[in-house]
This record gives structure tokens, C-alpha cells and sequence, in this order.
């Protein structure tokens, strides 16, 4: 019963990074109807400038932290108005292969510049000192892990649901003429939801990254982010998160029970049975577009 | 009475087609001035185009809006001078709540108080709206739909409100009401400029009316005398002349502008 109890925690703590790689992924198809695979990556940027300003240039925690967070924030718009504006009548198809360029370009572009080697990300806070709650451990990381994706789904709920920006983006996303007509300015929508997705990713990047840091560290977390987007139905940010659990928690037990092997591919087995009984996704309240 | 509103002479094109053939339309301040015409005559175009919505257009031609030229603004700058565009097929924010989607009608105000009453006064407009508003809009019928775009539009306090089409897809008597709203709304002192298919709704609510062929203005006249006029009559109201004495029409009516 302890093994089971720990697994299922296990499960939901991998499951935080995945469902802040999957909100960050929702929060740009929720506006722009693209799946950003440059996810990954421009978290991985937005890591190894932490670490630069860390290790490099010895500033405090705090700083670099803040710092850390506007650079995603500015790396997502850049992004976005460099390159992704620039496509001329793009369709979802070409967007997809211009975030998977970027992705390649950001990847490579870390290589070159720190190294393919593993790094240690100088946090106080490591993997390796845990808590123990009744029979249960549970590492330090992997609360704060917990606890900032609790902050983030409930901050991220109350900007779409009661601030103006947010609900502009929804209302960009639904309908960008009508949006345009109302005197929304689409563009900067959009250029800001990339700004506010690049930071929730960033975060995800700095929380795995006293695991691991090397310049693949963030493709396990944004396929299995990704995956539980689908699940989640790729535009509903609690669907995403739920997926994200889902996914870590029945990862684990497979893991635990029956065969440790195949635990990664487990999860994409998962996906494609809910896909096939629900293929809109298990939270999606979508309406069908009237032509 | 001043113009608020100035087209001169647009040509618009849609890719390869040229659907504004040359337009002029003056639109005094307080007026309802309606645009008649058949499927396809370039009604809608001609609100896209002042709108900035069809890229790069219009191709010739100037559009003054309060004295200020508005050909080549984008379509958020446009808005933001003071015109409000209710698209044809109504466009409402399906998934946001009809109080949200008048939230995004007044986008561009920041006077909360202000906005908060006019919310009030367009659930006044329309009482619908007022029982439905914690509903999502795509949840709506037709008619409480094209409410709703109508009110969204009137959130942002528009000096011309623009209308497509209010009448597509609605019972007539939805028409009927919508038209009261129309008439209630003008009263009050708002310009509107009106494009219809259903010519006699449209005559009976206006001051002015234009009727369109082929992305050319053929006539234009006091909706009164419009609505008498046998031409209009017989091809946009339908109203026949009497038949002959043997019981039917033996000659088809051409239109003195053809």
C-alpha cells in the first residue's frame, strides 16, 4: 500500500512538470491554434540564461530569478514578432514547421554556446533532500514543483477569466475579425500570449533543471506536456493539467507493477485509447465553427 | 446637418474581382442612410472597405470619417475613431459569456463606470440579453445573437454604428423588433448606416436610401419617395403593377437606370 501511495506521488510530482509544459503549450493554441514545439527550447534559453547569470556572473538568486522571468517573457514575443508574424498567409501546417525550425535553431544555438555536457544548476533547493509525510517521501524540489503549478493554474484561471487581456485572448482566438473589430489589437494579443506561455515554460525549465540540465533535458517534459495537452483537449488549461497528472501517475504505477521498460511508452498508450473513446479530449467544450 | 461620413468614388477588389465600381455616399450625422441591392450587388463589400477588413483596399478612392481620412487605416484604428461594425452573420464570441462579449465591445474604453451603465442600457435595448448574460453565446439563438452583436457594438460609443445585414436568418417578426431597436437607437441620436436586403423594412426605417447594382450606386433618393417608386417597387419589394385585362403581364418592366 506504501509502494502504491509513494508511486501515485511520484506520479503527480513528474506529472507538475509535465502539466507546466502542457499549460504553456495550451496558452498558445488557446489564442493561435499552433502546437509550439519551440516550447521546449525557448524554456531551455530562458534555463541557461539563469544559469549564466548564476554561475557566471555570480548574481543573487532572487535577481537572477526575476530576471530570468522578464527574458522569457521578452524571448516569447521576440519570437513571436520576428518570426512567426513574418510567415506570409501561413497555414497550421507551415506554422507547425516554423516552430519545429526555431526549436531546432534554439537547441543548436545552446549546444554551441554551453555545451553539450551536463551542468549543475547552483539552487538551493535540490532533488536530493526530502520530506517525509507519513510513510511518504517526497523531495524538496518536487513540492515546490507542486506548489508553483497550483499558483500558476489558479493565476492563469483568474487572468482568462476576469481580466481584460485575457479575455481578449479568448476572444482573438475565437473570432480574430470580430476581436479586430472590437479595437483588439490581434497581433499584440498574440505576441503577448507567447510572451506569458515562454515564462510558464521557463518555469518548468528552471524546476527540472537541478535534475538534469543538458540541451535535451526539455523533450521528455514537452512531449509528455504535449501529449497531455491532447488529452486535456488542447484549448482547456485544467484539461491540461489533469492530463498532465494522469499521464505521471499511471507512468509511475506501470512502472512500479509491470514493467519499468516500458513506462515512457505507457503514457503514449494512454493518449491514444482517449483519443479513441473521446478524440475531442477529455475536458474539450469546443463548438463546432458554423461555416 | 453635417456629413459624418464621406466615401468618394472607392473601387475595391476582391483578389481579382472588382466588386466597387466606383461609389460615392455622403452619411449625415443623425440619419439612417440605407444600401439596398441585390446578392452580390457589393453591399457588404462597401462597409469592409470603409472598415479597412479587405487588405490593401480600396484600391482608388478616399474614405472621410469626421474630416479625417481613413482608406489605408487598420481596422483597430478605425474603431478606435468611433465606428462600430456589426458583421454580417452576427460573428458574436461563442465561447465567452454575453456579458463578456459586451466587456469586449467597450475593449477600447477605460471608464468603468461608464461602461457599467451603458452595459445596463443595452440589456434595457434588449431584455433577452439581460436573463442570458452569464450564458455562453454560442448557446443563443439566431436573433438574441444578432441582439448581442448589435449591443456589443453600441459598448464602445460609437459616432456611426454600422449594420450588415440585421435582418439575415431572423423571423420576421425578430425582424420587426430589431428594426424598432434600430429606429430606438437613432433617436437617441446615434448615426447609422444600413445594409439590407429586405428593402421594405429597410426604406420604412431610413431617411436616405441608395440602391446598389453591380458595385455601382444607380439611384438614391428619400427613402419616401424610394419606397413609391415603380422601379423599386416591382424589382426590390416585389410589388407587381396590375395585370392586364386578360389576367396577366404580357410585357416584362426594364429599369429606367439600365
Amino acid at each position: 500500500m506504501i509502494d502504491f501511495l509513494q508511486m501515485v506521488v511520484n506520479g503527480i510530482t513528474v506529472g507538475s512538470s509535465y502539466a507546466l509544459m502542457g499549460l504553456a503549450m495550451v496558452i498558445i493554441y488557446k489564442t493561435s491554434e499552433i502546437p509550439n514545439f519551440a516550447q521546449g527550447e525557448m524554456a531551455l534559453v530562458t534555463t541557461y540564461f539563469t544559469y549564466m547569470l548564476l554561475h557566471s556572473f555570480g548574481i543573487s538568486l532572487t535577481v537572477a530569478f526575476i530576471s530570468a522571468l522578464l527574458f522569457s517573457f521578452f524571448l516569447g514575443c521576440l519570437l513571436e514578432f520576428t518570426i512567426l508574424r513574418r510567415a506570409k498567409d501561413p497555414s497550421i501546417l507551415g506554422m507547425i514547421v516554423i516552430t519545429i525550425g526555431l526549436e531546432m535553431i534554439l537547441m543548436g544555438f545552446v549546444s554551441w554556446k554551453f555545451g553539450a555536457e551536463q551542468k549543475a544548476m547552483p539552487f538551493p533547493i535540490t532533488a536530493y533532500d526530502s520530506v517525509v509525510i507519513g510513510d511518504i517521501y517526497i523531495s524538496t524540489l518536487e513540492l515546490l514543483t507542486c506548489g508553483v503549478v497550483l499558483v500558476l493554474m489558479i493565476g492563469l484561471f483568474i487572468f482568462f477569466k476576469y481580466s481584460k487581456l485575457g479575455v481578449a485572448m479568448k476572444a482573438t482566438q475565437q473570432n480574430s475579425t470580430a476581436a479586430r473589430l472590437m479595437g483588439i489589437r490581434a497581433n499584440r494579443v498574440l505576441m503577448i500570449t507567447w510572451g506569458i506561455s515562454s515564462v510558464v515554460g521557463g518555469i518548468a525549465g528552471l524546476l527540472i533543471a537541478p535534475v538534469v540540465m543538458q540541451p535535451y533535458m526539455m523533450w521528455d517534459p514537452l512531449l509528455k506536456g504535449f501529449a497531455a495537452a491532447v488529452m486535456g483537449g488542447m484549448t482547456s488549461l485544467p484539461g491540461a493539467v489533469f492530463g498532465a497528472y494522469l499521464l505521471g501517475i499511471v507512468e509511475n504505477l506501470f512502472g512500479g507493477y509491470v514493467s519499468i521498460e516500458f513506462k515512457s511508452v505507457v503514457a503514449f498508450a494512454v493518449i491514444v485509447l482517449v483519443l479513441c473513446i473521446k478524440p475531442s479530449g477529455l475536458f474539450a467544450r469546443h463548438y463546432v465553427k458554423k461555416v | 446637418m453635417n456629413p459624418i461620413l464621406e466615401i468618394k468614388n472607392i473601387e475595391t477588389y476582391y483578389d481579382l474581382i472588382y466588386a466597387i465600381r466606383g461609389a460615392s455616399l455622403t452619411v449625415e450625422e443623425g440619419s439612417i442612410t440605407a444600401i439596398l441591392g441585390n446578392n452580390g450587388a457589393g453591399k457588404s463589400t462597401i462597409l469592409k472597405t470603409v472598415m479597412g477588413l479587405i487588405d490593401d483596399q480600396p484600391d482608388k478612392g478616399t474614405i472621410e470619417f469626421n474630416g479625417r481620412r481613413i482608406d489605408s487605416m487598420d481596422t483597430e484604428q478605425i474603431v478606435r475613431l468611433g465606428m462600430s461594425y456589426v458583421p454580417e452573420g452576427r460573428e458574436v464570441f461563442e465561447e465567452l459569456t454575453v456579458s463578456e462579449n459586451l466587456s469586449m465591445g467597450a475593449y477600447t474604453r477605460r471608464d468603468k463606470r461608464e461602461i457599467e451603465s451603458d452595459r445596463q442600457q443595452v440589456y434595457q435595448y434588449f431584455p433577452v440579453l439581460k436573463d442570458r448574460k452569464n450564458q455562453w453565446a454560442g448557446t443563443l439563438s439566431g436573433g438574441e445573437q444578432q441582439m448581442l452583436a448589435i449591443g456589443r457594438a453600441l459598448m464602445s460609443r460609437p459616432k456611426i454604428l454600422l449594420l450588415d445585414e440585421p435582418s439575415l436568418g431572423l423571423s420576421p417578426l425578430l425582424v420587426k423588433e430589431i428594426f424598432k431597436i434600430i429606429r430606438t437607437i437613432n433617436a437617441q441620436g446615434m448615426t447609422i448606416l444600413l445594409v439590407e436586403q429586405n428593402a421594405r423594412m429597410a426604406l420604412g426605417v431610413s431617411d436616405i436610401g441608395l440602391i446598389l447594382e453591380n458595385g455601382r450606386f444607380v439611384m438614391k433618393g428619400r427613402s419616401k419617395d424610394l419606397m413609391e417608386d415603380k422601379d423599386v417597387k416591382e424589382f426590390y419589394m416585389g410589388i407587381r403593377s396590375e395585370a392586364s385585362a386578360k389576367g396577366y403581364q404580357r410585357w416584362k418592366r426594364k429599369k429606367a437606370w439600365r
